[in-house]
Protein backbone atom coordinates (compact mmCIF):
# COMPACT_ATOMS: atom_id res chain seq x y z
CA UNK A 1 0.00 0.00 0.00
CA UNK A 2 1.53 3.05 -0.90
CA UNK A 3 0.47 4.99 2.45
CA UNK A 4 3.87 2.91 3.76
CA UNK A 5 6.04 4.55 1.78
CA UNK A 6 5.42 8.61 2.24
CA UNK A 7 9.17 9.10 0.52
CA UNK A 8 8.64 7.36 -2.55
CA UNK A 9 4.86 8.41 -3.72
CA UNK A 10 3.27 11.78 -3.65
CA UNK A 11 3.15 12.65 0.18
CA UNK A 12 -0.30 14.87 -0.11
CA UNK A 13 -2.17 12.05 -2.38
CA UNK A 14 -1.33 9.76 0.70
CA UNK A 15 -2.80 12.44 3.01
CA UNK A 16 -5.72 12.22 1.33
CA UNK A 17 -6.17 8.53 1.56
CA UNK A 18 -5.91 8.89 5.05
CA UNK A 19 -8.24 11.32 5.85
CA UNK A 20 -11.07 9.46 5.83
CA UNK A 21 -9.87 6.56 8.41
CA UNK A 22 -8.53 9.69 10.72
CA UNK A 23 -11.33 9.41 13.77
CA UNK A 24 -11.47 5.86 13.47
CA UNK A 25 -7.37 5.36 13.72
CA UNK A 26 -8.19 8.34 16.62
CA UNK A 27 -10.84 5.93 18.27
CA UNK A 28 -8.70 3.01 17.71
CA UNK A 29 -11.27 1.19 15.84
CA UNK A 30 -9.14 0.63 12.59
CA UNK A 31 -8.16 -3.20 12.17
CA UNK A 32 -4.14 -3.30 13.64
CA UNK A 33 -2.53 -3.69 9.98
CA UNK A 34 -4.80 -0.47 8.95
CA UNK A 35 -3.59 1.46 12.11
CA UNK A 36 -0.16 0.85 11.88
CA UNK A 37 0.51 1.92 7.68
CA UNK A 38 -1.19 5.42 8.93
CA UNK A 39 0.91 5.22 11.78
CA UNK A 40 3.92 4.65 9.21
CA UNK A 41 2.49 7.23 7.11
CA UNK A 42 2.12 10.00 9.91
CA UNK A 43 5.66 9.48 11.82
CA UNK A 44 7.09 10.61 8.05
CA UNK A 45 4.49 13.35 7.60
CA UNK A 46 4.60 16.71 9.84
CA UNK A 47 1.11 18.13 8.58
CA UNK A 48 -0.57 14.93 9.12
CA UNK A 49 0.73 15.15 12.86
CA UNK A 50 -0.55 18.71 12.81
CA UNK A 51 -3.36 17.66 11.86
CA UNK A 52 -4.44 14.81 13.80
CA UNK A 53 -3.08 16.67 16.77
CA UNK A 54 -6.03 19.72 15.95
CA UNK A 55 -8.67 16.75 15.38
CA UNK A 56 -7.61 15.07 18.43
CA UNK A 57 -7.64 18.54 20.36
CA UNK A 58 -11.35 19.02 18.77
CA UNK A 59 -12.54 16.42 20.56
CA UNK A 60 -11.32 16.64 23.90
CA UNK A 61 -13.30 20.10 23.75
CA UNK A 62 -16.35 18.70 22.47
CA UNK A 63 -15.89 16.18 25.71
CA UNK A 64 -15.64 19.14 28.08
CA UNK A 65 -18.78 20.76 26.75
CA UNK A 66 -20.99 18.38 28.61
CA UNK A 67 -20.55 20.46 31.66
CA UNK A 68 -22.51 23.51 29.32
CA UNK A 69 -26.10 24.38 29.52
CA UNK A 70 -28.24 22.57 32.49
CA UNK A 71 -31.96 22.53 32.63
CA UNK A 72 -33.70 24.50 35.04
CA UNK A 73 -35.01 22.99 38.78
CA UNK A 74 -37.35 20.12 38.34
CA UNK A 75 -40.72 21.43 39.71
CA UNK A 76 -42.29 19.04 42.22
CA UNK A 77 -45.85 18.14 40.38
CA UNK A 78 -43.22 16.76 37.52
CA UNK A 79 -40.49 14.67 39.61
CA UNK A 80 -44.28 13.36 41.64
CA UNK A 81 -45.58 12.66 37.25
CA UNK A 82 -42.42 10.38 36.69
CA UNK A 83 -42.67 8.76 40.52
CA UNK A 84 -45.94 7.84 39.70
CA UNK A 85 -45.28 6.23 36.35
CA UNK A 86 -42.02 4.28 37.83
CA UNK A 87 -44.66 3.08 40.45
CA UNK A 88 -47.39 2.25 37.63
CA UNK A 89 -45.31 0.46 36.13
CA UNK A 90 -43.61 -1.42 38.80
CA UNK A 91 -46.99 -2.67 39.56
CA UNK A 92 -48.04 -3.50 36.19
CA UNK A 93 -45.09 -5.42 35.91
CA UNK A 94 -45.65 -7.35 39.50
CA UNK A 95 -49.50 -8.18 38.44
CA UNK B 1 -19.93 2.74 27.48
CA UNK B 2 -23.02 3.16 29.50
CA UNK B 3 -20.80 4.80 33.12
CA UNK B 4 -21.18 2.03 35.53
CA UNK B 5 -22.60 4.48 37.94
CA UNK B 6 -25.59 5.11 35.17
CA UNK B 7 -25.82 1.08 35.03
CA UNK B 8 -26.16 0.54 38.38
CA UNK B 9 -28.78 3.19 38.96
CA UNK B 10 -30.74 1.12 36.34
CA UNK B 11 -30.01 -2.21 37.82
CA UNK B 12 -31.38 -0.69 41.45
CA UNK B 13 -34.42 0.71 39.58
CA UNK B 14 -35.46 -1.90 38.05
CA UNK B 15 -35.39 -4.41 41.42
CA UNK B 16 -37.39 -2.11 42.92
CA UNK B 17 -35.07 0.22 44.84
CA UNK B 18 -36.65 3.57 44.40
CA UNK B 19 -34.08 5.35 46.72
CA UNK B 20 -32.25 5.31 43.19
CA UNK B 21 -35.49 7.41 41.85
CA UNK B 22 -33.54 10.79 42.35
CA UNK B 23 -30.37 9.92 41.22
CA UNK B 24 -31.84 8.89 38.13
CA UNK B 25 -33.77 11.44 37.20
CA UNK B 26 -31.15 13.81 38.12
CA UNK B 27 -28.44 12.18 35.96
CA UNK B 28 -30.53 11.81 32.90
CA UNK B 29 -32.59 14.88 32.80
CA UNK B 30 -28.97 17.04 32.50
CA UNK B 31 -28.00 14.41 29.53
CA UNK B 32 -31.48 14.59 27.69
CA UNK B 33 -31.59 18.04 28.29
CA UNK B 34 -28.11 19.01 26.84
CA UNK B 35 -29.33 16.70 24.30
CA UNK B 36 -32.28 17.86 22.86
CA UNK B 37 -31.21 21.79 23.73
CA UNK B 38 -28.84 21.08 20.91
CA UNK B 39 -31.36 18.99 18.42
CA UNK B 40 -34.12 21.59 18.82
CA UNK B 41 -32.27 24.92 19.47
CA UNK B 42 -35.26 26.01 22.09
CA UNK B 43 -34.61 25.87 25.86
CA UNK B 44 -38.41 25.52 26.55
CA UNK B 45 -38.49 22.82 24.17
CA UNK B 46 -35.87 21.13 25.73
CA UNK B 47 -37.00 21.20 29.11
CA UNK B 48 -40.51 19.38 27.71
CA UNK B 49 -38.33 17.01 25.64
CA UNK B 50 -36.37 16.25 29.14
CA UNK B 51 -39.73 15.76 30.72
CA UNK B 52 -41.85 13.93 28.21
CA UNK B 53 -38.54 11.42 27.85
CA UNK B 54 -38.35 10.32 31.26
CA UNK B 55 -41.86 9.95 31.95
CA UNK B 56 -41.58 7.61 28.45
CA UNK B 57 -39.15 5.68 30.22
CA UNK B 58 -40.26 5.25 33.95
CA UNK B 59 -43.78 4.18 31.58
CA UNK B 60 -42.14 1.50 29.93
CA UNK B 61 -38.87 0.71 32.54
CA UNK B 62 -39.79 -3.01 32.81
CA UNK B 63 -38.86 -2.88 28.88
CA UNK B 64 -35.13 -2.18 29.74
CA UNK B 65 -34.12 -5.67 29.53
CA UNK B 66 -30.68 -4.52 29.96
CA UNK B 67 -29.15 -2.45 32.08
CA UNK B 68 -25.88 -2.44 30.50
CA UNK B 69 -27.63 -0.70 27.64
CA UNK B 70 -29.64 1.93 29.53
CA UNK B 71 -27.78 5.25 27.80
CA UNK B 72 -28.68 3.89 24.27
CA UNK B 73 -32.11 3.08 25.38
CA UNK B 74 -32.47 6.23 27.27
CA UNK B 75 -31.31 8.65 24.07
CA UNK B 76 -33.45 6.98 21.90
CA UNK B 77 -36.50 7.80 23.59
CA UNK B 78 -35.22 11.41 23.58
CA UNK B 79 -34.61 11.03 20.06
CA UNK B 80 -38.02 9.86 19.10
CA UNK B 81 -39.22 13.22 21.62
CA UNK B 82 -37.22 15.63 19.64
CA UNK B 83 -38.51 14.55 16.15
CA UNK B 84 -42.00 14.75 18.07
CA UNK B 85 -41.49 18.26 19.22
CA UNK B 86 -39.45 20.16 16.58
CA UNK B 87 -40.33 23.14 15.58
CA UNK B 88 -38.99 22.87 11.66
CA UNK B 89 -35.49 23.00 12.14
CA UNK B 90 -34.02 26.27 13.57
CA UNK B 91 -30.64 24.96 12.74
CA UNK B 92 -28.58 24.24 9.29
CA UNK B 93 -30.60 22.61 6.64
CA UNK B 94 -30.24 18.96 5.71
CA UNK B 95 -27.47 18.36 3.36
CA UNK B 96 -24.56 15.92 2.81
CA UNK B 97 -21.33 17.15 3.59
CA UNK B 98 -18.31 15.87 1.84
CA UNK B 99 -14.65 14.86 3.14
CA UNK B 100 -13.29 16.76 0.15
CA UNK B 101 -14.69 20.04 1.68
CA UNK B 102 -12.86 19.90 5.11
CA UNK B 103 -9.53 19.08 3.45
CA UNK B 104 -6.74 22.05 4.90
CA UNK B 105 -5.77 23.83 1.45
CA UNK B 106 -1.92 23.26 0.72
CA UNK B 107 0.85 25.58 0.44
CA UNK B 108 3.64 24.57 -2.46
CA UNK B 109 6.83 25.10 -0.22
CA UNK B 110 9.97 23.84 -1.43
CA UNK B 111 8.60 21.16 -3.75
CA UNK B 112 6.44 20.11 -1.10
CA UNK B 113 2.84 20.43 -0.18
CA UNK B 114 2.22 22.00 3.41
CA UNK B 115 -1.29 21.71 4.77
CA UNK B 116 -2.48 25.08 5.97
CA UNK B 117 -3.28 24.55 9.59
CA UNK B 118 -3.56 27.34 12.88
CA UNK B 119 -1.37 27.61 15.43
CA UNK B 120 -3.06 25.31 18.22
CA UNK B 121 -1.06 25.77 21.01
CA UNK B 122 -2.78 28.84 21.54
CA UNK B 123 -5.83 26.62 22.52
CA UNK B 124 -5.59 26.79 26.86
CA UNK B 125 -5.68 23.42 27.97
CA UNK B 126 -7.52 23.77 31.18
CA UNK B 127 -10.56 21.73 32.57
CA UNK B 128 -12.82 24.09 32.49
CA UNK B 129 -13.84 25.81 28.47
CA UNK B 130 -13.62 29.59 28.54
CA UNK B 131 -17.35 30.85 27.86
CA UNK B 132 -15.89 32.20 24.07
CA UNK B 133 -14.98 29.01 23.15
CA UNK B 134 -17.84 27.53 24.28
CA UNK B 135 -19.63 29.51 22.22
CA UNK B 136 -17.72 28.66 19.12
CA UNK B 137 -18.12 25.02 19.59
CA UNK B 138 -22.00 25.56 20.46
CA UNK B 139 -22.17 27.42 17.18
CA UNK B 140 -20.03 25.23 15.47
CA UNK B 141 -22.25 21.90 16.18
CA UNK B 142 -25.50 24.01 16.09
CA UNK B 143 -24.52 24.90 12.21
CA UNK B 144 -24.39 21.02 11.44
CA UNK B 145 -26.75 19.19 9.56
CA UNK B 146 -28.99 17.31 11.75
CA UNK B 147 -27.99 14.16 10.81
CA UNK B 148 -24.53 14.67 11.93
CA UNK B 149 -25.39 16.53 14.85
CA UNK B 150 -27.09 14.26 16.33
CA UNK B 151 -23.95 11.73 15.91
CA UNK B 152 -21.80 14.13 17.22
CA UNK B 153 -23.64 14.96 20.42
CA UNK B 154 -24.36 11.75 21.31
CA UNK B 155 -20.03 10.42 20.29
CA UNK B 156 -18.15 13.13 21.70
CA UNK B 157 -20.41 14.74 23.91
CA UNK B 158 -22.57 12.53 25.53
CA UNK B 159 -19.30 10.11 24.90
CA UNK B 160 -21.79 7.17 23.83
CA UNK B 161 -19.60 3.77 22.21
CA UNK B 162 -20.37 3.87 18.46
CA UNK B 163 -22.34 0.80 18.95
CA UNK B 164 -24.87 2.86 21.65
CA UNK B 165 -25.19 5.55 19.53
CA UNK B 166 -25.65 3.24 16.23
CA UNK B 167 -28.84 1.79 18.86
CA UNK B 168 -30.33 5.10 19.99
CA UNK B 169 -30.11 6.62 16.64
CA UNK B 170 -31.39 3.58 14.38
CA UNK B 171 -28.59 3.52 11.77
CA UNK B 172 -25.42 1.34 11.07
CA UNK B 173 -22.25 1.44 12.82
CA UNK B 174 -21.00 2.42 9.75
CA UNK B 175 -23.40 5.17 9.27
CA UNK B 176 -22.33 6.21 12.63
CA UNK B 177 -18.54 6.20 11.61
CA UNK B 178 -19.04 8.02 8.27
CA UNK B 179 -21.15 10.95 10.20
CA UNK B 180 -18.83 11.03 13.10
CA UNK B 181 -15.68 11.52 11.04
CA UNK B 182 -17.24 14.57 9.24
CA UNK B 183 -19.11 16.29 12.10
CA UNK B 184 -15.73 16.19 13.85
CA UNK B 185 -13.99 17.47 10.76
CA UNK B 186 -16.67 20.53 10.15
CA UNK B 187 -15.76 21.05 14.24
CA UNK B 188 -12.17 21.21 13.65
CA UNK B 189 -12.47 23.41 10.45
CA UNK B 190 -14.71 26.02 12.20
CA UNK B 191 -11.74 25.94 15.56
CA UNK B 192 -8.94 26.28 13.14
CA UNK B 193 -10.83 29.21 11.89
CA UNK B 194 -11.29 30.71 14.84
CA UNK B 195 -7.85 30.03 15.90
CA UNK B 196 -6.28 32.38 12.88
ZN1 LIG C 1 0.39 13.15 5.54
Amino acid sequence: MSVMEPETGKPFQDCKELFALLSEYLDEELPPGTCEQIRAHIAGCPPCVEFVNSLRRSVDLLHKLRTGEAPGPLPEAARDELRRAFRRNREGFHA
Amino acid sequence: MSDIREVELARDLLAGKEEAFDRFVETFRSKIFRYSFMMCGHREDAEEVSQETLLKVFESFDQLREPERVKAWVFRIAKNACLMKRRKSVFAPSQELSLDQFLPASDQDGGHRKLQIADWSELPDTQVLRAELRDVLSRAIAGLPEIYRGVILLRDVEELSTEETAAALDVSLEVVKTRLHRARLAIRQELDEYLR
